[in-house]
């Protein structure tokens, strides 16, 4: 075997790991999706959020300073002391579910009845809200995420492969932080997989996705519901927030992790778990292969952005309602 | 508040108890349309009470009035002897009212069994928390109502069919199934829009077979909406009779039969 089949072994477990990530933010598209009929626009942004709310914990920075030191004259940055990780984590879970709460609140229960365009218009404007107050509330300088998540190559897989093709192959970089997070977003899938196969709230949550009326009927409050999936939403975006916040740092170009998970939506349905997974999987591979097998040899590089739309564009073309996407039902 | 009413035993000695659910001057407009107009009848405990009239004569609105979907903008509604203050449909459901839809609403994507499972929402009762668990109290109780669905779906005749995406079954099969999901929530009044509408003879004997057995077998008050004369002469202790929203006769089957209003709506109108 050639040193150039090992290196694209190696691209495709990158892209494996790559789309495990991208599968998952795809999933917090399809779960609100799938249970409301709204597509979130602001699925990106609440994973920008998500993993700023975590540092500004984590840091123990005092929410709004800026406005309330140009307010009242004060000078106030930091309480002075730090959270650990995990219960910073949990504590942002729980804002994250008062987001849900006040987004169900203030918007959607306003809103219930309107076009699938009228709600859409709604995710733009709370994309834009949410983006402002995370700006006021944390700042908008990069921060950086440390929740101790080992980060680098890793030398043991490196050392266990070295030598595989010849005396040249210096073995498969893989970089711990994708390890971690490839593991992290198998077990949450597999998670709300199981929760929304296995419990009753998981029922109820595939009935009112089903049939409003019918849900209603048999004493689901389709109120709860939603919270509950905004919830879970909010949950995914700040796994997301972590993974990406952790590699790239915490900024504003975080929000554009939403950009990723739009091929995989062409590709996989709006309404598919299966095929937010699948897509996730197929992209991630897709555009790191095309990368390094023509992208870079022949097309100067950086085509993984454009790929991944160019790939969704033809499955979309041979299979719009997406790869296990359901026939559009409508809806009395 | 509550002038109650004196049980009686019928000829084929079911007992009929008091008031259950009592329409007081129920008027519902949409826009300018009235769908119901001024209209009072009662449900009474253990009876099955039919209502019937021509197409558009306000039968599902009525329907849909006592299970929580629409709000009438005049009228009370008086349950168990209380009078009922405006409830979403979720709630009126989780009082013991349960019902099925003139254009049958079942999940689609899910099996008949899981179908029949979400009609038991009402009696499981464990937390968000424990169900994450699972282990312990969500188990058992996944069990034991799992268990009280088997029965219904027995009891239904469908144990062929409990595996298959509710999609696929024939018209007959998914009335049947949405019955079944109305009974598993084991509900103090069943509300059956249609129940045999677009079925075959054999279809419907069966069906009022069931309808029969429930209120006899589990006690369940019924109220159904059918266009079959037949059915509704054979089933029913008493009919409430609507036309242009409103009641134009209430009583006992022969009562109805042969009140002159009632002969002058049907006559020439159109129904099927
Ligand atoms: N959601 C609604 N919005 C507007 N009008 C409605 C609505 N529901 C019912 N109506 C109107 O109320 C009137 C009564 O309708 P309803 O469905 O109650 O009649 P029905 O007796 O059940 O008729 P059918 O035998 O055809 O089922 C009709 O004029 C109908 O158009
Ligand atoms: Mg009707």
């Amino acid at each position: 075997m050639s040193d150039q089949f090992y290196y694209g072994i190696e691209v495709l477990l990158n892209g494996l790991m790559a789309g495990v990530l991208y599968a998952l933010v795809a999933l917090g598209f399809v779960l609100i999706y799938k249970a409301s009929g709204i597509f979130n626009y602001a699925q990106g942004v609440m994973a920008l959020f998500a993993a700023l709310t975590l540092v500004g914990i984590m840091e123990g920075q005092i929410p709004f300073s800026h406005l309330i030191n140009a307010i009242f004259g004060t000078d106030l940055h930091h309480f002075g002391w730090e959270v650990p990780a995990l219960l910073a984590i949990l504590l942002t879970v729980g804002v994250m579910v008062l987001f849900a709460i006040a987004v169900q609140r203030f918007i959607f229960r306003h809103l219930v009845g309107q076009e699938p365009i009228i709600l859409f218009m709604a995710t733009i404007g709370l994309a834009y809200f949410l983006e402002g107050v995370g700006d006021l509330m944390w700042g908008s300088d990069i921060k950086t995420l440390d929740v101790g998540i080992p980060q680098g190559g890793s030398f043991w897989i490196e050392d266990m492969t070295a030598g595989l093709g010849s005396e040249n192959f210096f073995g498969f970089f893989i970089d711990k932080l994708d390890i971690v997070a490839t593991i992290v977003a198998i077990v949450l899938v597999a998670a709300l997989v199981a929760f929304s196969q296995f419990t009753k709230q998981g029922r109820a949550l595939r009935a009112v996705a089903d049939d409003h009326q019918a849900a209603l009927s048999v004493g689901i409050s389709l109120n709860f519901i939603w919270i509950l999936v905004w919830s879970i939403a909010g949950f995914v975006a700040l796994v997301a927030g972590i993974m990406w916040g952790a590699k790239s740092g915490v900024q504003f170009s975080l929000s554009l992790i939403a950009l990723k998970a739009l091929p995989v939506l062409m590709l996989g349905g709006f309404t598919s778990i299966p095929g937010a997974i699948v897509g996730g999987l197929i992209i991630g591979v897709g555009e790191k292969l095309f990368e390094f097998l023509i992208g870079a040899p022949y097309l100067g590089g950086a085509t993984e952005n454009w790929f991944a739309y160019v790939l969704a564009l033809i499955f979309l073309v041979f299979r719009p309602q997406g790869l296990f996407g359901e026939r559009i039902i409508e809806r009395v | 508040m509550k002038d109650s009413v004196e049980p009686y035993v019928t000829a084929d000695g079911r007992t009929i108890g008091d008031r259950m659910m009592e329409m007081r001057n129920i008027t519902l407009r949409f826009g300018g349309v009235v769908a119901i107009k001024d209209i009072s009848f009662d449900i009474r405990e253990g009876e099955i009470r039919a209502i019937i009239g021509p197409n558009g004569a306000g039968k599902s609105s009525m329907l849909n009035v006592i299970s929580g979907f629409y709000h009438p903008q005049e009228g009370e509604v008086w349950f168990r002897g209380e009078k009922r203050p405006a409830m979403k449909p979720y709630q009126v459901a989780q009082q013991g009212v349960a019902r099925t839809f003139q254009n049958i609403a079942l999940f689609n994507g899910m099996s008949v069994l899981d179908n029949v499972m979400t009609g038991r929402l009402r009696q499981m009762k464990t937390g968000l928390w424990s169900q994450m668990i699972w282990k312990g109290p969500a188990e058992r109780e996944e069990v034991e109502n799992r268990e009280a669905v088997e029965k219904i779906i027995d009891f239904l005749e469908i144990q062929a069919i409990r595996k298959t995406p509710v999609g696929r079954l024939p018209y007959g099969l998914k009335k049947r199934v949405e019955l079944a999901r109305a009974l598993a929530a084991e509900p103090d009044l069943l509300l059956l829009d249609e129940p045999m509408a677009g079925m075959n003879v054999e279809e419907k004997e069966d069906m009022s077979r069931f309808i029969l057995d429930v209120n006899d077998e589990f006690g369940t008050t019924i109220a159904l909406i059918e266009h079959d004369m037949g059915v509704v002469m054979d089933l029913s202790d008493r009919v409430v009779v609507m036309d242009y929203g409103r009641k134009i006769g209430d009583g006992t089957p022969d009562e109805v039969r042969n009140n002159p209003d009632v002969i002058d709506a049907y006559l020439g109108v159109d129904h099927d």
